[in-house]
This record gives C-alpha cells, sequence and structure tokens, in this order.
C-alpha cells in the first residue's frame, strides 16, 4: 500500500485501519478478509481526500467558514454548506490521486467479462462507527458508469462531509470538523433481485437466538429508507428455521435503468406486491451469512444483502455491508425470570402458566 | 371530533357450534344408543354442556370409534385424569372429561378450584419429587410391572367350551368349569388393559411437566425458539421406540448378504415367502433373527393402538415383510439405511451448544439445570408409546379379535370382528349368555340378537363416518392454559383462532409491525409532507405515510410514531429504538384514517395502534 496509499482494493491483504479506509470500506475489507462473499470493490482513502484539500488549498477556507457557525440559524448554515460543497467539487485534484484511481478503476472494469456498473458510497471515519450510527448519515449514488462519472461522485461522497445536515449534525453531537477526513466505496453494483437487511437480534425484544430479515424486490435501499414496507421474516439462529413472517406491501422498486444509465423507482406490478420476495432456502442463506458475519465480529450484527439476479443459485447471494448492532449491545442480556430447576421451578412454571 | 362517530364496539368472541345443534348425519339416527350414557351429551345437561369448552381429539381418535373401542379413551384419559387429581396433586390441572359426539372423542380439561391450588402445592412437592429424586430406580420397577402385566396379558386363551367339563377335572374334584373362567378371562382382559393405562401415566405426566418447565424458560429466554428446537435439544436417541425398524433393517441386511433378496419377490404371500427362506440354505440366520424379532418387537402398529382394525406386525407378518423389501431394495440401489446416531447426537449436541451460547451466569445455570432433568425423564416420553400403545394393545387387540372369532364361530355375530360394534360390557354380557347357554344345555340368545343389531350399528357407524367432525364445540375459553392440552394437543389460543378463521381487526384498530417496543398514549398529529413538520407539539403521537432522515429534530418531541409503511429496518423503526420510543410502522393506512388531535394508544410489543376517542 505505500506507493499507492490512495487507493485500497477490499481484497488486499494486510492492515486496513479505519483512519484510512472509513467504518465502511474497513468493514467491507475485513468481510472480504474473512471469505464473505462481498462484491469486489475499492476504497478512495482518506489519504486521497487529504491530498486534495492540501493541494486545492481550500482546508483553511472550510474551517474559517466553520467557526463560529450557529447551528440554529438554518440559512446560514445552507449558504455556508453550499460555499463548501461547491468548492470541493470544482477544484481540481491532485494528478497522482487521479492516475491511481483511473488505474483502479479499469482494474476493477477488468474482472468483469463486459466491465460493471458500480455503487459509489461515502465511509466516514466517524459516523459509521458502533457510538455514532444514525440512519441516513451516508451518502449513496447506484450505478454508475465510466471513469469520470465515477470520479465525480467520488467528489460528490467528500462534499456531503459539509451538507447542512451533516454540519448540523456534528454541532448537535459535539464531534469535531478538524481532523475530519473521508473515505469513499467504489464498489461492482449487484443487479438484485431481491435484498434487504438483517440482524442478527431482535432489535425490539434483544432476543438474540433470532436474525430478523427485512426484504423487497430490487435493490436494498428503499428498505432502508423505509420507502417500502418489505417482507419482515424471523429466522431461529440455532435452527435456521423461519419462525413467522410478515408479507409487506411491497409497492415499489428501484431497479437498474439502462437507457438511463442510472437506477429508477418503479411500481412493482400488483400481483407481486404481496408474495413473499424470499424462499425458505434464500432466508436460510441470508440467516447463515448474518451469523456468520456475527460470529466473525463477536458482537450482534446488521448487515445488508442482495440477490443479484444474474448469477447462479448458491452463488447469488451477496453481503453489501455488516455493522455492530448498536442498540442492545448497550442495554445487556435480556434476563429471564425463571431460575433454578427440579421439582420446586417445576411448580413455579406450572402456576406461571396459569398467571400466579 | 365528534366522539359518536368513533365508538368502537367491542369485539364479539365467536363460538363453535354447541353439540345440541348439530344433527347427525343422514342414517346415523340413534347413535347416541351405541354408547354408553355418560359418554354422550344428554338432552337434559345441555347447560352444563354447552358451558363447557370441548376439542375434538382427532389426532388419537382420528375416524368414528365403534362402541368397543371407546375403552381406548376412557382409559387413556381417565388414567392421565387420576394421575393428575389423585397420584401427583399437580396444582393447577386435574384430568380431562370427555365425550363421544357423532362418533367423534371430544375433551374438556378440568381446571383446579382456585381455592385449592395452593394446598396442593406441597403434596405435588412431595409426592413428584419423589419420582424424580428417585427417577432411575421407580423406572426399573415400572419395567417390571409392565412386563408381568403383559405376561399376563398373553396367557389369557378365548378358547370355546368343551362339550363336557374335562374328566380329569371332574377325578380332581375341582368343582368348577372353564365357563367362568373363560368369563374371568375377559374380565381380566379388561382390567390388565386398565392396569396398563395407569402405567402409561405413572410417569408421562411427570416427563410432561419437566418438560413444559424447561420449554418455558426457553420461550421465555428465546421468545421464537421453535418447538422443534426444544424437542431436539432432550431427545433421546438409543430408544427402544427405534428398535422394531432398526430390527427391519437389519433383517434386509442379513438378506442381501446371503443371498435372499430373490425370495422377497411377493411379500404380500408371508407365508410362502418364510418358507422359502426356511428353506433357503442360507436362510437359517436370517430366519433366526426374524423369530426373535417378534416378541417383543413386532408388537408394533402402523396404527396408533386405540382401534381394533390396527395391524401389528406380529399378526400380520405381510407388513414388515414388505419393509424389509423395501430396504433390501435401498441396500442394492446403495443408499445408506442406517439411522447414524452419532450425528444425531451431534447435531443435538450442536443445537443445545448453540442455545447455550446465547446465554451467561445464572440463565445458562438455570438452562442445563432445566435440560439436565428434562433428559432424564424425556427418553420414556418418547419409549412409553412402545410400551403401551404397541405392544400392549398389540396383545390386547389380538386377545380381543380371538374372543370376537370365537363368538362368531358360535353365531353371535356374521363378521369375525363384529364384536367391537358391541360395548365393552355388552360384550360381557354376550359373554355369559355364551357361557349360560353352555351350562343350561339350550343355544343361547344371542345369535338370534346380535347379528340384526349389529347390523344397523354398522349402519349408524358407517353414516357417521360420512362426516368430518367439527374441531371443537361451544365457546373457547380467553386463554388455553391448560399445561397437557397444550403440551399433549397443541390446542394454543393461535389454533384456536385459526380454527374460528378470526385474526379480523376490529374497528378502530390498526395492526403493523413491531418496530419499536413500548406503549405510548397521546393526541396524534398526522403529517404527510415534509414542510408540515412545524407543527408537531410536544407530546403528539406522529402519524405518516413514512418518515425520512430529514425529520430527525421531531423525534425529540413525539411519543411514538405510527407509519403506512415501512418494516423492522425502516427509518422510523431505527430513529425509535434508538430514542426508545414505540413504533408501529406498515400498517398500511393509519395516515389516512387517522385525524389530527385524536387521542391513540400505541403499542410497539404488538404492533397495535388503538384509537381511544
Amino acid at each position: 500500500m505505500p506507493d499507492n496509499h490512495y487507493i485500497r482494493f477490499f481484497d488486499e491483504k494486510g492492515a486496513a485501519p479505519l483512519e484510512l479506509l472509513g467504518g465502511k470500506c474497513a468493514s467491507l475489507v475485513a468481510l472480504t478478509d474473512a471469505g464473505m462473499p462481498v462484491p469486489p470493490g475499492f476504497a478512495v482513502t482518506t489519504h486521497a481526500y487529504t491530498a486534495f484539500l492540501e493541494a486545492s488549498g481550500i482546508a483553511s477556507d472550510i474551517h474559517r467558514l466553520l467557526a463560529g457557525i450557529d447551528a440554529d440559524d438554518v440559512a446560514h448554515v445552507d449558504e455556508v454548506s453550499a460555499r463548501i460543497r461547491d468548492e470541493i467539487r470544482r477544484l481540481p485534484v491532485p494528478q497522482q490521486v487521479h492516475d491511481e484511481f483511473t488505474v483502479a478503476y479499469e482494474a476493477l472494469q477488468a474482472r468483469f467479462t463486459e466491465g460493471t456498473a458500480v455503487a459509489v458510497r461515502s465511509s466516514a471515519t466517524a459516523e459509521d462507527l458502533p457510538d455514532a450510527s444514525f440512519a441516513g448519515q451516508q451518502d449513496t449514488y447506484l450505478w454508475l458508469r465510466g471513469r469520470d462519472e465515477v470520479a465525480e461522485h467520488v467528489r460528490q461522497c467528500w462534499a456531503s462531509l459539509y451538507t447542512s445536515r451533516a454540519i448540523v449534525y456534528r454541532k448537535k453531537n459535539g464531534i469535531p470538523d478538524e481532523g475530519l477526513s473521508m473515505a469513499v466505496a467504489v464498489q461492482a453494483m449487484v443487479d438484485a433481485r431481491v435484498a434487504g437487511v438483517a440482524m442478527t437480534i431482535d432489535p425490539t425484544t434483544g432476543d438474540r437466538s433470532t436474525i430478523v430479515i427485512d426484504a423487497a424486490w430490487g435493490l436494498g435501499e428503499l428498505v432502508v429508507s423505509g420507502k417500502v414496507t418489505p417482507d419482515n421474516l424471523h429466522v431461529d439462529k440455532v435452527m435456521l428455521s423461519v419462525t413467522s413472517e410478515t408479507i409487506g406491501d411491497k409497492h415499489l422498486e428501484l431497479v437498474p435503468d439502462p437507457e438511463a444509465k442510472s437506477v429508477v423507482e418503479r411500481d412493482v406490478e400488483p400481483e407481486r406486491r404481496g408474495i413473499r420476495s424470499l424462499t425458505d432456502a434464500e432466508a436460510k442463506a441470508i440467516a447463515a451469512i448474518a451469523k456468520r458475519a456475527e460470529k466473525h465480529f463477536g458482537v450482534p450484527q446488521d448487515i445488508e444483502w442482495a440477490i443479484d439476479r444474474g448469477l447462479p443459485d448458491g452463488e447469488n447471494l451477496l453481503l453489501l455491508q455488516s455493522r455492530p448492532e448498536t442498540v442492545w449491545a448497550n442495554r445487556g442480556e435480556v434476563p429471564t425470570t425463571t431460575s433454578g430447576f427440579g421439582i420446586e421451578s417445576i411448580t413455579k412454571s406450572l402456576l406461571a402458566q396459569i398467571g400466579r | 371530533m365528534s366522539e359518536t362517530t368513533m365508538v368502537a364496539e367491542a369485539p364479539v368472541r365467536r363460538a363453535f357450534p354447541s353439540p345440541y345443534d348439530q344433527p347427525a348425519p343422514a342414517g346415523a339416527e340413534g347413535w347416541k344408543s351405541l354408547y354408553a350414557y355418560n359418554l354422550v351429551f344428554q338432552d337434559n345437561r345441555r347447560e352444563v354442556e354447552e358451558a363447557k369448552f370441548w376439542f375434538c381429539d382427532s389426532q388419537h381418535w382420528p375416524t368414528v370409534t365403534k362402541p368397543f373401542e371407546t375403552i381406548g379413551f376412557e382409559f387413556a384419559v381417565g388414567c392421565l385424569g387420576q394421575y393428575n387429581s389423585r397420584q401427583l396433586l399437580i396444582p393447577t390441572a386435574n384430568g380431562i372429561e370427555y365425550r363421544i359426539h357423532n362418533g367423534y372423542v371430544y375433551m374438556s380439561p378440568v381446571a383446579v378450584d382456585p381455592a385449592d391450588i395452593e394446598a396442593r402445592v406441597p403434596q405435588f412437592l412431595q409426592r413428584a419429587g419423589h419420582y424424580f429424586q428417585n427417577w432411575e430406580s421407580l423406572l426399573q420397577n415400572w419395567h417390571e410391572k409392565l412386563h408381568a402385566t403383559i405376561a399376563e396379558l398373553e396367557a389369557l386363551d378365548f378358547q370355546a367350551l368343551p362339550d363336557a367339563i374335562p374328566v380329569e377335572d371332574v377325578l380332581a374334584g375341582k368343582g368348577t368349569g372353564p365357563a367362568t373362567e373363560l368369563l374371568g378371562s375377559y374380565d381380566r382382559l379388561i382390567s390388565l388393559a386398565y392396569r396398563a393405562w395407569q402405567y402409561h401415566f405413572e410417569f408421562l405426566n411427570l416427563g410432561y411437566v419437566a418438560y413444559l418447565d424447561l420449554f418455558m424458560f426457553c420461550k421465555e429466554a428465546f421468545p421464537r425458539i421453535p418447538d422443534l428446537a426444544i424437542a431436539t435439544m432432550v431427545q433421546g436417541v438409543d430408544m427402544e421406540l427405534f428398535r422394531p425398524d432398526d430390527e427391519l433393517k437389519k433383517l434386509a441386511k442379513i438378506a442381501v448378504r446371503d443371498g435372499l433378496a430373490a425370495l422377497f419377490a411377493d411379500t404380500s404371500d408371508a407365508e410362502g415367502t418364510l418358507a422359502a427362506i426356511a428353506a433357503h440354505p442360507s436362510g437359517t440366520a436370517w430366519t433366526k433373527t426374524w423369530q426373535e424379532a417378534q416378541d417383543p418387537w413386532f408388537n408394533f402398529t402402523t396404527g396408533n393402538g386405540f382401534y381394533a382394525h390396527d395391524e401389528y406386525w406380529r399378526d400380520v407378518p405381510a407388513i414388515p415383510l414388505g419393509f424389509v423389501k423395501n430396504y433390501i431394495e435401498q441396500l442394492q440401489a446403495g443408499v445408506d439405511i442406517d439411522r447414524h446416531v452419532d450425528e444425531l447426537v451431534a447435531e443435538r449436541d450442536r443445537i443445545t451448544g448453540e442455545y447455550a451460547e446465547l446465554l451467561s451466569g445464572d440463565a445458562l445455570e438455570t438452562f442445563q439445570g432445566k435440560l439436565g432433568l428434562a433428559r432424564t425423564v424425556y427418553p420414556y416420553v418418547e419409549n412409553h408409546n412402545f410400551y403401551i400403545e404397541h405392544w400392549t394393545m398389540g396383545v390386547f387387540w389380538r386377545k380381543a379379535r380371538q374372543l370376537s372369532k370365537m363368538l362368531h364361530e358360535q353365531g353371535f355375530w356374521t363378521g369375525e370382528h363384529d364384536m367391537f360394534y358391541l360395548r365393552r360390557d355388552e360384550v360381557r354380557e354376550a359373554l355369559f349368555d355364551y357361557v349360560n347357554g353352555w351350562m343350561v344345555g339350550a343355544p343361547p340368545i344371542g345369535p338370534d340378537y346380535w347379528p340384526t343389531e349389529v347390523e344397523r350399528r354398522r349402519s349408524i357407524v358407517d353414516a357417521l363416518s360420512t362426516a368430518r367432525p367439527q374441531p371443537a364445540l361451544n365457546a373457547p375459553p380467553e386463554v388455553i392454559t391448560e399445561p397437557f392440552t397444550l403440551m399433549l394437543w397443541g390446542i394454543t389460543d393461535d389454533q384456536i383462532a385459526n380454527w374460528l378463521g378470526t385474526g379480523d381487526v376490529p374497528d378502530g384498530t390498526f395492526k403493523g409491525m413491531a418496530a419499536s417496543p413500548g406503549v405510548a398514549e397521546g393526541p396524534a398529529r398526522v403529517i404527510s409532507s415534509a414542510d408540515q413538520l412545524t407543527e408537531v407539539q410536544d407530546g403528539e403521537i406522529l402519524v405518516a405515510p413514512v418518515t425520512a432522515p430529514s425529520w430527525g429534530p421531531i423525534f425529540g418531541k413525539i411519543r411514538a410514531t405510527v407509519t403506512d409503511i415501512g418494516g423492522m429496518m425502516s427509518h422510523a423503526a431505527i430513529v425509535c429504538r434508538e430514542y426508545g420510543m414505540p413504533a408501529v410502522t406498515g400498517t398500511g393506512t393509519a395516515s389516512a384514517e387517522i385525524r389530527t388531535g385524536q387521542r391513540l394508544r400505541v403499542d410497539g410489543n404488538t404492533g397495535t395502534v388503538t384509537l381511544l376517542d
């Protein structure tokens, strides 16, 4: 890595420091290293962002503009945000960063016979950390093609460090702007037939023997953003059997649109809305992969997964993300009310059963 | 908000039909006369019987029971009750009442008077505690008692009476004849079956309560654990119940090894097949193994032990021969037919280990303790079935059929097995008639009475068989708590709701996903777009088609969130869990039907939103 420290492929061996890769990319590297089926890709490291800041000379402008800003003055925050983001998108990147990115992008394309669309996602060093998870604080650009378009969206991610929302969020949560940096994930797109999320703990009860899966048609973003009501399955972690299911009215799906070279949100035809989007075997495979991730990282995980429509069964389940679950991790084990065993506890159980 | 428009009706509790409103199928009129008076719903007891909830036990009695066959549920369910209510004094459960309705068996658990529960606890601790503490020695004793009972049953013999009392008896001054011995044998047949059914439940109820204790702990520690997982954790692997099948596999292997496979071409001709094997130069080992398997292992039925027509392998050798033939074919096709006990043990240990890993401290110790006891007692729960339903009942039915055939030969009925159209007490009357006729030297009356009566009954039983039973009768209780109803019959609240086809959501209630736990009440604030967010007041409940990350700031003000769409992992759900406030997502229509200002209760544990106004 030393000679091209602006880029780090997910499947390169060696250390994967969080400060270089950001939370998302570090996790993708760790998952790839653990042998999980992660779509290939690379990180544009925080060094690349730092080199850009230094070469462009805007670092001091940013600090000056943000100093003393009032988070409740919405109009002023919006104005400062717009100025900073505009500069980040406009100023040139250093040649070395440009060149290494180009080589990496082409190397990624070369892994696919006909090339691949990619997703570009921010990989911040702070927001993905276990203690600061917050829904929706991430930028994602899907189904991008061509080096220049991808590069442009990498900058877009950099700029997203300074959205009004991000500025206010950091202010309110006491996260300093100094030393703020961001890596960006560039990853082969999955052409998802069905996708969603899974948690290796029941988020409503803290039950660690349950894996909860949300699944809907198309790419998983609509599930994460709550724009569709997904199918909700509970899978027993030990038996890997579906223990309950609630079928959602999956009225929308996000799918690639080859003509527009992007993704498009479209209505799901009525007959497909109310049918379960996952077979039992698929639910079991998703649960198995989530369980593996939990075992690997040692704490309950919150994963994003997708089933690719182009790949054969057995190879079509891909893991897009795995993060530690944060809510129950801080609450500890769910207590049980019964204790002991033998005739006395049997008697208690019998009485408890009739509510005594 | 007019209060008059929003009165939510109390949900109407639905009920199953009353047995008094269900006519018998055409042709079955007068069916009640086939059964004892205490087994049917009597007309003058309507009020008493309709106050009880009855479920159909089609698990054990799937088809119409002929009059003699009521012995199965009368003895079995009666003895279950005896162990609950009189031997162990289980604090919370008495026995189970049973009736027969339109030919099918219905049951109704008998609750313990709440005032008596406390007083039963110390007695239960002493009585049940003694069994748990001395499980192995008492179980050893049980095996001895049961073997002796079966030996007594085997010794019964129902032969036609001789023309005269044997001269040896006369010369020995015996003074009694075989007729009274025949009557005595019948009485013993019935009483030995009754005894065996007591033994059946001597340990079974204890096995269930120990299992129930583990079961309830697992359901609390792992709320969604499949029942199957708990069952697997306690399952025995080296069990008598598998022995009959293991014997078949052994026979198949010997047949292949000794080159006998070709002799299994037509196993429906059991006699011919067995003769051919015995005559084969390499047939000795197979024949010896076959004979050794007969008793006890082929006292095994593909039925369930409760019907006179259940066929037992010992009596119908074509059945096990057919299975052996199948195994031979599988072996020849290279199929592995062995039951891999080591793999079962490994899987059981994996499952147990993975659940145990999710526990620590006291909970882990509790789990291991309960599991240990359940594993000690549960093998009985699985094995008893071989000893009673298969072995004992196999002998019982063989003897009963012998008696039926003997009386058929004496002209009492036209079919060899027609005795089962008589109640067991009527059989004794018929036998007395036969005995008396023999004694007085005049023909018995039965041959002029029973054939017609049996025909009448046969046509009634056939008519009853044309209709399926109602799954239950009368109004179900609010909740099912009786442990054996739940454990043995799986009659749960959900099951009853399924039967009733309920699950309908009452007016004024919205069902969605229980996305974030907790319960909150407050006035609704219906928001359909971000520009209305400024309207949200402290303490309101947010009701929206969907929420978005940009709505972040208002989550500090509200008490709960209700959305039309979105699941467990939707933005609203995640944020509400972060904030520790209840959320119900995916209600479908809440934001269209709820109006700002209406008071709501949001239950994030059950996924229910209720209008309070």
